[in-house]
């Protein structure tokens, strides 16, 4: 067996515990608690995806039984959703909406965390105080004067129009701030002295030590911009141009909504977020900053 | 290589001065070693020397130029920092690479560069391993080999054998002694550990409160002292100081002997009498003190006794033999020439 080496010994899991991990036997009462609390919550956080998969799999008359095994199951829906033209365009759009704002997040953020983190200049508390004040606002107070915003630049039903609020945030803003207080001043001054410039710096130097927290923010950006619904609603006109959660809300007529091909096409649009999440959560795991520093 | 000047440098922080006019000459090679006590400015000396700290006022020279508003890229130094400062994400010969980015030299030239700091540095070996998989003295040895890539004028190194264990740090010593003498640059080097001073220096340059105390070779600031604090500072263990009053040509020590020094005063004057434990003996000499031994520390070729004295707890030397028992009445000699006496109010030394 090997275990990760930069992992710190008081978090790596000891041979010990490794072994009796393994014997799979409650020890005592309360551990017995503890398992069923942890088999609680685990259910509970399963159940909506383990009704989502078995509805997507269900025929309509069956949709308002509660029972998660489907009486017929077939894979219809599937191939009504793959086949509409529509759902082919929400996907591609939601994609390219949240992939292009978490790379401008990624970037945005980070320069302007690492700026207010590692220089000193006058105001920068008011700006830094500022930036965090508009965690406060709600979104709902903020979708009018965004709707207004895009009407006067002609950005409604547009790609930019749906990305614009988002393309930089205040909380990845101030996560990244807090992550470079982590990179010790000494690996700047030290590339400094290198002769690189403050852009390089910034790229070559503190940006590979805040991986993880990149990856955090990837993860919630994505995740955030894939999901959203009310803003892309309201800005969107045309069908070609709604994202997947705009899109899927719409299936059905006025006599019903037809859940199952809602609940198909969120199955698919899971897959997405998945692989993003087995991206970059290896780099979430691995700490990397304190390795070049005194051991 | 070049020599460095510094003229009249201040720092201050908002109202608060810090260094109060640092004037310091270093010769082309030489090996200087600023040591002091912590917050006695020698660090922020060196950045500023650096160009990581803005100068108040006063100039720092490096070779015929005035750096004073230079980035520090362009005053050709390098400098290794108490945390090695070598980059996690980066392998062995990327880091000592790095040095050389902005370097104007071929890919060839450059390579040849890294292999020969490899080579001198012993870590052909290690190039490829992540900083991670280094123990702390070769991290170390990366940042001094990161710094010697480039070449530079003028190396500074701020504490950078802080971090490692003892026997390290007395193994690093070395090697950074033998690289001067080998590379032959001159190196500002910023400790606290006054052994490491007098150990790796050819001057040394004690600092106290932002001030110079004494700028010297090891065996002055040693032997000769300019003042109390120095005589004190230097050497382990500390120099003992005995208070007394210097009238004519003679010190009487409070509550103890007198004696004649070499010193006259018309006037009395209230005095600081210094003398190192190892001029302090058992043996026979001008008698200067007597006592009662309270603690005795063995260290092999000599044991360091501790003396209840009418002038206070004082350390003396005995051999490493036969030491006299703790509770044992001692009479302590040392030869008057070994004997310091300063101003009891500045702490300046009479000479």
């Amino acid at each position: 067996m090997t275990v990760a080496t930069d992992i710190p010994a008081t978090i790596r899991p000891s041979s010990e515990t490794l072994l009796t991990a393994g014997q799979g036997k409650p020890r005592n009462m309360g551990q017995l608690v503890r398992w069923l609390l942890l088999f609680i919550g685990g259910i509970i956080m399963i159940m909506p995806i383990a009704y989502m998969i078995s509805t997507s799999l269900k025929w309509p008359h069956e949709v308002y039984n509660v029972n998660l095994i489907p009486e017929e199951p077939t894979i219809e829906n599937y191939t009504y959703v793959l086949e509409d033209g529509r759902f082919y365009w929400w996907f591609v759009n939601s994609i390219i909406i949240a992939t292009i704002t978490t790379i401008c997040n990624l970037f945005f953020d980070s320069l302007v965390g690492y700026t207010l983190c590692k220089f000193r200049f006058p105001g920068r508390q008011i700006v830094f105080i500022a930036i965090l004040s508009t965690l406060m606002i709600p979104t709902e107070m903020l979708v009018i004067p965004w709707y207004l915003m895009s009407q006067s630049f002609g950005w409604l039903d547009s790609y930019w129009g749906i990305m614009f609020p988002g393309l930089m945030t205040a909380f990845g803003t101030f996560l990244m701030k807090q992550f470079f207080e982590s990179v010790p001043d000494e690996f700047i001054e030290a590339a400094r002295i290198d002769g690189l410039n403050e852009l390089q710096i910034w790229w070559t130097v503190a940006m590979p030590l805040v991986k993880p927290a990149l990856a955090a923010l990837a993860i919630f950006v994505f995740l955030g911009n894939w999901t959203a619904f009310l803003w892309p609603l309201i800005v969107t006109n045309s069908t070609e141009m709604y994202t997947i959660p705009v899109g899927l809300s719409g299936f059905g007529d006025e006599a019903d909504v037809a859940w199952e091909l809602i609940m198909t096409g969120a199955a698919i649009s899971t897959i997405p977020t998945l692989v993003v999440f087995l991206i970059f959560q290896r780099f979430i795991i691995r700490g990397v900053v304190m390795a070049g520093l005194k051991g | 290589m070049a020599n460095l000047a510094v003229r009249n440098l201040m720092k201050s922080y908002g109202q608060t001065e810090v260094l109060h006019g640092i004037n310091l000459d270093v010769a082309d090679g030489e090996f200087v070693v600023l040591v002091g006590p912590s917050g006695c400015g020698k660090s922020t000396t060196l950045r500023m020397i650096a160009g990581l700290e803005e100068i108040t006022a006063g100039e720092v020279m490096i070779g015929d130029r005035v750096v004073n508003n230079l980035e520090p890229k362009e005053r050709d130094i390098a400098m290794v920092f108490q945390n090695y400062a070598i980059y996690p994400h980066m392998s062995v010969k990327k880091n000592i690479a790095f040095g050389l980015r902005t370097s104007k030299m071929s890919k060839p030239e450059k390579e040849a560069r890294i292999q020969e700091v490899a080579e001198i540095l012993d870590m052909q070996l290690l190039l490829d391993r992540k900083p991670n998989a280094l123990s702390g003295g070769q991290r170390q040895r990366v940042a001094i080999g990161r710094a010697m890539v480039r070449d530079p004028a003028v190396f500074l190194f701020d504490e950078p054998l802080s971090n490692l264990d003892a026997q390290l740090r007395t193994q690093m010593r070395l090697e950074i002694k033998k690289l001067h003498q080998r590379v032959g640059n001159t190196i500002i080097f910023v400790t606290h550990d006054q052994v490491e001073a007098m150990t790796m220096a050819d001057r040394i340059v004690i600092m106290k409160d932002g001030h110079i105390q004494q700028v010297g070779t090891p065996a002055e600031v040693y032997h000769q002292p300019t003042n109390a604090f120095v005589a004190q500072f230097i050497g382990a263990p500390s120099m003992n100081m005995l208070p007394g009053t210097l009238s004519g040509d003679g010190v009487q020590l409070q509550g103890g002997r007198s004696f004649k020094t070499n010193q006259t005063r018309e006037t009395s004057l209230e005095v600081l009498v210094g003398v190192r434990p190892d001029d302090l003996t058992l043996e026979a000499g001008q008698s200067i003190l007597s006592g009662k031994v309270t603690v005795r520390e063995p260290l092999g070729p000599e044991t360091l006794i501790y003396v209840e004295t009418a002038s206070g707890e004082i350390i003396a030397k005995a051999s490493g033999r036969a030491p006299p028992e703790v509770g044992e009445a001692v009479e302590l000699s040392a030869d008057l020439s070994n004997l310091h006496i300063f101003d009891a109010d500045s702490g300046n030394v009479l000479r």
